[in-house]
Protein backbone atom coordinates (compact mmCIF):
# COMPACT_ATOMS: atom_id res chain seq x y z
CA UNK A 1 0.00 0.00 0.00
CA UNK A 2 1.24 3.49 -1.09
CA UNK A 3 0.69 5.72 1.66
CA UNK A 4 2.36 8.72 -0.21
CA UNK A 5 -0.41 8.82 -3.13
CA UNK A 6 -3.78 10.07 -2.41
CA UNK A 7 -6.41 7.71 -3.93
CA UNK A 8 -7.37 10.03 -6.51
CA UNK A 9 -4.44 10.39 -8.51
CA UNK A 10 -2.99 7.01 -8.75
CA UNK A 11 -4.69 5.22 -11.38
CA UNK A 12 -6.60 1.71 -10.31
CA UNK A 13 -5.68 -0.84 -12.43
CA UNK A 14 -7.91 -4.48 -12.91
CA UNK A 15 -5.35 -6.96 -13.95
CA UNK A 16 -6.82 -10.37 -15.23
CA UNK A 17 -4.68 -13.58 -16.22
CA UNK A 18 -5.26 -17.12 -14.76
CA UNK A 19 -1.16 -17.96 -15.22
CA UNK A 20 -0.64 -17.27 -11.56
CA UNK A 21 3.52 -16.15 -12.51
CA UNK A 22 2.07 -13.54 -15.13
CA UNK A 23 -0.27 -12.10 -12.54
CA UNK A 24 2.42 -11.53 -10.43
CA UNK A 25 4.59 -10.08 -12.78
CA UNK A 26 1.92 -7.77 -14.03
CA UNK A 27 0.73 -6.60 -10.63
CA UNK A 28 4.78 -5.74 -10.19
CA UNK A 29 5.17 -3.82 -13.31
CA UNK A 30 2.04 -1.87 -12.60
CA UNK A 31 2.92 -0.77 -9.44
CA UNK A 32 6.66 -0.20 -10.29
CA UNK A 33 4.36 2.10 -12.61
CA UNK A 34 2.52 3.95 -9.98
CA UNK A 35 -0.52 1.90 -10.32
CA UNK A 36 -2.78 1.00 -7.88
CA UNK A 37 -3.73 -2.82 -8.60
CA UNK A 38 -6.15 -5.22 -8.09
CA UNK A 39 -5.65 -8.56 -9.81
CA UNK A 40 -8.59 -11.26 -10.80
CA UNK A 41 -7.88 -14.77 -12.21
CA UNK A 42 -10.14 -15.47 -14.85
CA UNK A 43 -13.02 -13.08 -16.55
CA UNK A 44 -16.18 -14.01 -14.02
CA UNK A 45 -14.10 -12.70 -10.86
CA UNK A 46 -13.05 -9.60 -12.82
CA UNK A 47 -16.44 -9.47 -13.95
CA UNK A 48 -17.61 -9.96 -10.06
CA UNK A 49 -14.67 -7.08 -8.86
CA UNK A 50 -16.26 -4.99 -11.50
CA UNK A 51 -19.96 -5.08 -10.04
CA UNK A 52 -21.34 -6.50 -13.55
CA UNK A 53 -22.69 -10.03 -12.42
CA UNK A 54 -23.91 -12.47 -15.22
CA UNK A 55 -27.02 -11.09 -16.55
CA UNK A 56 -27.20 -7.12 -15.99
CA UNK A 57 -27.38 -6.17 -12.51
CA UNK A 58 -25.05 -3.44 -12.29
CA UNK A 59 -23.73 -1.39 -9.44
CA UNK A 60 -21.52 1.89 -10.20
CA UNK A 61 -19.22 0.63 -7.78
CA UNK A 62 -17.45 -2.67 -7.28
CA UNK A 63 -17.27 -4.34 -4.19
CA UNK A 64 -15.33 -2.15 -2.23
CA UNK A 65 -16.28 1.26 -4.11
CA UNK A 66 -12.66 2.26 -5.88
CA UNK A 67 -13.46 3.25 -9.57
CA UNK A 68 -11.33 1.40 -11.81
CA UNK A 69 -9.45 3.31 -14.38
CA UNK A 70 -8.12 0.52 -16.58
CA UNK A 71 -8.61 -3.19 -17.51
CA UNK A 72 -5.66 -5.22 -18.31
CA UNK A 73 -6.36 -8.44 -19.70
CA UNK A 74 -4.97 -12.01 -20.84
CA UNK A 75 -6.62 -13.16 -23.90
CA UNK A 76 -6.30 -16.84 -23.60
CA UNK A 77 -8.43 -17.97 -20.54
CA UNK A 78 -10.41 -20.95 -19.59
CA UNK A 79 -13.76 -20.46 -19.20
CA UNK A 80 -14.54 -16.72 -20.85
CA UNK A 81 -11.25 -15.36 -23.11
CA UNK A 82 -10.58 -11.82 -22.72
CA UNK A 83 -12.17 -11.17 -26.01
CA UNK A 84 -15.37 -12.46 -24.07
CA UNK A 85 -14.57 -10.39 -21.25
CA UNK A 86 -13.99 -7.03 -23.43
CA UNK A 87 -17.55 -7.52 -25.09
CA UNK A 88 -19.18 -7.70 -21.91
CA UNK A 89 -17.30 -4.42 -20.69
CA UNK A 90 -18.33 -2.69 -23.83
CA UNK A 91 -21.61 -3.57 -24.02
CA UNK A 92 -22.11 -2.18 -20.41
CA UNK A 93 -23.12 1.58 -20.11
CA UNK A 94 -21.22 1.83 -16.56
CA UNK A 95 -18.64 0.57 -17.73
CA UNK A 96 -17.69 1.10 -21.53
CA UNK A 97 -15.67 3.49 -20.95
CA UNK A 98 -13.11 2.13 -19.05
CA UNK A 99 -10.12 1.38 -21.26
CA UNK A 100 -9.15 -2.40 -21.80
CA UNK A 101 -5.52 -3.54 -22.73
CA UNK A 102 -5.43 -7.56 -23.84
CA UNK A 103 -2.22 -9.03 -23.60
CA UNK A 104 -1.37 -12.44 -25.39
CA UNK A 105 1.75 -14.36 -26.02
CA UNK A 106 0.54 -14.71 -29.51
CA UNK A 107 1.24 -12.44 -32.33
CA UNK A 108 -2.09 -13.36 -34.01
CA UNK A 109 -3.15 -10.38 -36.40
CA UNK A 110 -6.57 -11.51 -37.06
CA UNK A 111 -6.51 -11.73 -33.25
CA UNK A 112 -5.35 -7.85 -32.46
CA UNK A 113 -7.76 -7.23 -35.47
CA UNK A 114 -10.98 -8.51 -33.50
CA UNK A 115 -9.91 -7.01 -30.62
CA UNK A 116 -8.98 -3.81 -31.94
CA UNK A 117 -12.21 -3.40 -33.45
CA UNK A 118 -14.08 -4.90 -30.40
CA UNK A 119 -13.07 -1.45 -28.81
CA UNK A 120 -9.89 -2.43 -26.71
CA UNK A 121 -6.99 0.29 -26.42
CA UNK A 122 -4.34 -1.77 -27.06
CA UNK A 123 -2.93 -5.33 -27.66
CA UNK A 124 0.02 -5.97 -26.25
CA UNK A 125 2.49 -8.86 -26.40
CA UNK A 126 3.94 -10.95 -23.67
CA UNK A 127 6.11 -11.11 -21.57
CA UNK A 128 5.12 -7.70 -20.97
CA UNK A 129 8.61 -5.08 -20.67
CA UNK A 130 8.66 -1.84 -18.05
CA UNK A 131 8.81 0.43 -20.80
CA UNK A 132 5.95 -0.72 -22.15
CA UNK A 133 3.52 -0.32 -19.21
CA UNK A 134 5.23 2.75 -18.36
CA UNK A 135 4.09 4.01 -21.67
CA UNK A 136 0.54 2.95 -20.82
CA UNK A 137 0.57 4.43 -17.76
CA UNK A 138 1.42 7.33 -19.11
CA UNK A 139 -1.59 6.96 -21.71
CA UNK A 140 -4.05 7.17 -18.89
CA UNK A 141 -3.22 10.41 -17.24
CA UNK A 142 -3.22 12.30 -20.51
CA UNK B 1 35.83 -18.98 2.46
CA UNK B 2 35.60 -16.97 -0.77
CA UNK B 3 36.25 -13.01 -0.96
CA UNK B 4 32.94 -10.55 -1.82
CA UNK B 5 35.24 -9.46 -4.95
CA UNK B 6 35.48 -12.94 -5.77
CA UNK B 7 32.04 -13.99 -5.39
CA UNK B 8 30.24 -11.14 -6.89
CA UNK B 9 33.17 -12.14 -9.96
CA UNK B 10 31.76 -15.53 -9.70
CA UNK B 11 28.33 -14.14 -10.03
CA UNK B 12 28.83 -11.87 -12.78
CA UNK B 13 30.42 -14.81 -14.73
CA UNK B 14 27.66 -17.47 -14.18
CA UNK B 15 25.21 -14.77 -15.43
CA UNK B 16 26.78 -14.44 -18.56
CA UNK B 17 27.09 -17.66 -19.41
CA UNK B 18 23.38 -18.66 -18.33
CA UNK B 19 22.49 -15.76 -20.81
CA UNK B 20 25.22 -17.38 -23.43
CA UNK B 21 24.35 -20.61 -23.47
CA UNK B 22 20.58 -19.69 -23.79
CA UNK B 23 19.32 -20.90 -20.20
CA UNK B 24 18.31 -17.43 -19.45
CA UNK B 25 16.99 -14.64 -22.08
CA UNK B 26 16.32 -10.86 -21.61
CA UNK B 27 13.11 -11.55 -19.30
CA UNK B 28 14.91 -12.79 -16.58
CA UNK B 29 17.11 -9.36 -16.50
CA UNK B 30 13.78 -7.46 -16.53
CA UNK B 31 12.89 -9.35 -13.40
CA UNK B 32 15.70 -8.46 -12.14
CA UNK B 33 15.34 -4.99 -12.99
CA UNK B 34 11.92 -5.06 -11.64
CA UNK B 35 13.43 -6.07 -7.90
CA UNK B 36 13.91 -2.84 -5.71
CA UNK B 37 13.88 -2.19 -1.59
CA UNK B 38 10.18 -2.46 -1.13
CA UNK B 39 10.12 -5.81 -2.87
CA UNK B 40 13.81 -7.38 -2.05
CA UNK B 41 13.17 -10.82 -3.02
CA UNK B 42 11.30 -10.65 -6.16
CA UNK B 43 13.17 -12.51 -8.17
CA UNK B 44 12.73 -15.28 -6.03
CA UNK B 45 9.43 -14.89 -5.03
CA UNK B 46 8.36 -15.17 -9.10
CA UNK B 47 10.85 -18.26 -9.75
CA UNK B 48 9.66 -20.16 -6.40
CA UNK B 49 6.33 -19.94 -7.99
CA UNK B 50 7.59 -20.96 -11.50
CA UNK B 51 9.05 -24.14 -10.31
CA UNK B 52 5.92 -24.81 -8.29
CA UNK B 53 3.58 -24.09 -11.23
CA UNK B 54 6.03 -25.91 -13.21
CA UNK B 55 6.02 -29.25 -11.54
CA UNK B 56 2.35 -29.60 -11.36
CA UNK B 57 2.15 -29.19 -14.91
CA UNK B 58 5.12 -31.71 -15.39
CA UNK B 59 2.61 -33.81 -13.20
CA UNK B 60 -0.20 -33.01 -14.91
CA UNK B 61 1.45 -33.72 -18.77
CA UNK B 62 2.76 -37.23 -18.07
CA UNK B 63 -1.02 -38.39 -16.02
CA UNK B 64 -2.27 -37.08 -19.96
CA UNK B 65 -0.69 -38.57 -22.33
CA UNK B 66 -0.71 -41.64 -20.07
CA UNK B 67 -4.66 -41.87 -20.66
CA UNK B 68 -5.68 -44.74 -23.22
CA UNK B 69 -7.72 -42.06 -25.43
CA UNK B 70 -5.26 -39.09 -25.20
CA UNK B 71 -6.90 -35.29 -24.91
CA UNK B 72 -4.72 -33.54 -27.18
CA UNK B 73 -6.57 -30.35 -26.62
CA UNK B 74 -5.70 -30.78 -22.84
CA UNK B 75 -1.95 -31.59 -23.30
CA UNK B 76 -1.84 -28.57 -25.31
CA UNK B 77 -3.41 -26.19 -22.93
CA UNK B 78 -0.77 -27.60 -20.24
CA UNK B 79 2.15 -27.04 -22.37
CA UNK B 80 0.32 -23.24 -23.45
CA UNK B 81 0.44 -22.81 -19.52
CA UNK B 82 4.13 -23.96 -19.45
CA UNK B 83 5.54 -21.91 -22.12
CA UNK B 84 3.78 -18.82 -21.22
CA UNK B 85 5.31 -18.95 -17.41
CA UNK B 86 8.67 -19.83 -19.11
CA UNK B 87 8.66 -16.93 -21.51
CA UNK B 88 7.75 -14.81 -18.64
CA UNK B 89 10.65 -15.31 -16.60
CA UNK B 90 13.08 -15.64 -19.56
CA UNK B 91 13.35 -19.90 -19.35
CA UNK B 92 14.06 -19.46 -22.98
CA UNK B 93 15.15 -23.35 -23.44
CA UNK B 94 12.29 -24.70 -21.79
CA UNK B 95 9.90 -22.65 -24.06
CA UNK B 96 11.48 -23.16 -27.03
CA UNK B 97 11.02 -27.24 -26.09
CA UNK B 98 7.36 -26.02 -25.97
CA UNK B 99 6.53 -24.45 -29.20
CA UNK B 100 7.91 -28.04 -30.24
CA UNK B 101 5.63 -29.93 -27.99
CA UNK B 102 2.64 -27.85 -29.06
CA UNK B 103 2.87 -28.77 -32.71
CA UNK B 104 2.78 -32.58 -32.39
CA UNK B 105 -0.29 -31.96 -29.95
CA UNK B 106 -1.81 -30.55 -33.16
CA UNK B 107 -0.89 -33.55 -35.08
CA UNK B 108 -1.76 -35.56 -32.36
CA UNK B 109 1.61 -37.26 -32.20
CA UNK B 110 2.07 -39.29 -29.23
CA UNK B 111 5.17 -40.34 -29.84
CA UNK B 112 6.43 -36.91 -30.29
CA UNK B 113 4.82 -35.62 -27.42
CA UNK B 114 5.96 -37.95 -25.24
CA UNK B 115 9.53 -37.56 -26.61
CA UNK B 116 8.96 -33.78 -25.66
CA UNK B 117 7.73 -34.05 -22.27
CA UNK B 118 11.15 -35.81 -21.79
CA UNK B 119 12.98 -33.03 -22.88
CA UNK B 120 10.60 -30.29 -21.86
CA UNK B 121 11.30 -32.19 -18.34
CA UNK B 122 15.26 -32.58 -19.06
CA UNK B 123 15.44 -28.53 -19.69
CA UNK B 124 12.88 -27.95 -16.41
CA UNK B 125 15.37 -29.79 -14.54
CA UNK B 126 18.48 -27.58 -15.80
CA UNK B 127 16.91 -24.52 -15.60
CA UNK B 128 15.93 -24.94 -12.16
CA UNK B 129 19.27 -26.21 -10.96
CA UNK B 130 20.98 -23.11 -12.53
CA UNK B 131 18.61 -20.73 -11.00
CA UNK B 132 19.51 -22.54 -7.11
CA UNK B 133 22.94 -21.89 -7.63
CA UNK B 134 22.45 -18.60 -8.82
CA UNK B 135 19.87 -17.53 -5.98
CA UNK B 136 22.71 -19.73 -3.31
CA UNK B 137 26.18 -17.79 -4.95
CA UNK B 138 23.54 -14.51 -4.32
CA UNK B 139 22.68 -15.48 -0.47
CA UNK B 140 26.71 -16.35 0.15
CA UNK B 141 28.41 -12.71 -1.02
CA UNK B 142 24.52 -11.32 0.54
CA UNK B 143 25.79 -13.06 3.82
CA UNK B 144 29.52 -12.12 3.71
CA UNK B 145 27.95 -8.35 3.54
CA UNK B 146 28.54 -7.45 -0.37
CA UNK B 147 26.14 -6.17 -2.62
CA UNK B 148 24.46 -7.89 -5.91
CA UNK B 149 26.43 -6.42 -8.66
CA UNK B 150 23.79 -4.89 -11.04
CA UNK B 151 24.07 -6.68 -14.50
CA UNK B 152 23.80 -4.86 -18.05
Amino acid sequence: MSAEYHEEDVPHVLAVDDNIIDRKLVEKLLKTSSCRVTTAENGMRALEYLGLRENHQQNHCNNNGSKVNMIITDYCMPGMTGYELLQKIKESSVLKDVPVVIMSSENVETRMNECLEMGAQTFMLKPLKLADVKKLRHQLTT
Amino acid sequence: MASVPQLQRQFIEYTTSLHNEGYLDDQFSQLQKLQDESNPDFVVEVVSLYFEDSEKLLNNLATALQQKSVDYKQVDSHVHQFKGSSSSIGAQRVASVCVHFRNFCEEKNLEGCLRCLQQVKQEYILVRNKLEALFGLEQQILQAGGSIPMME
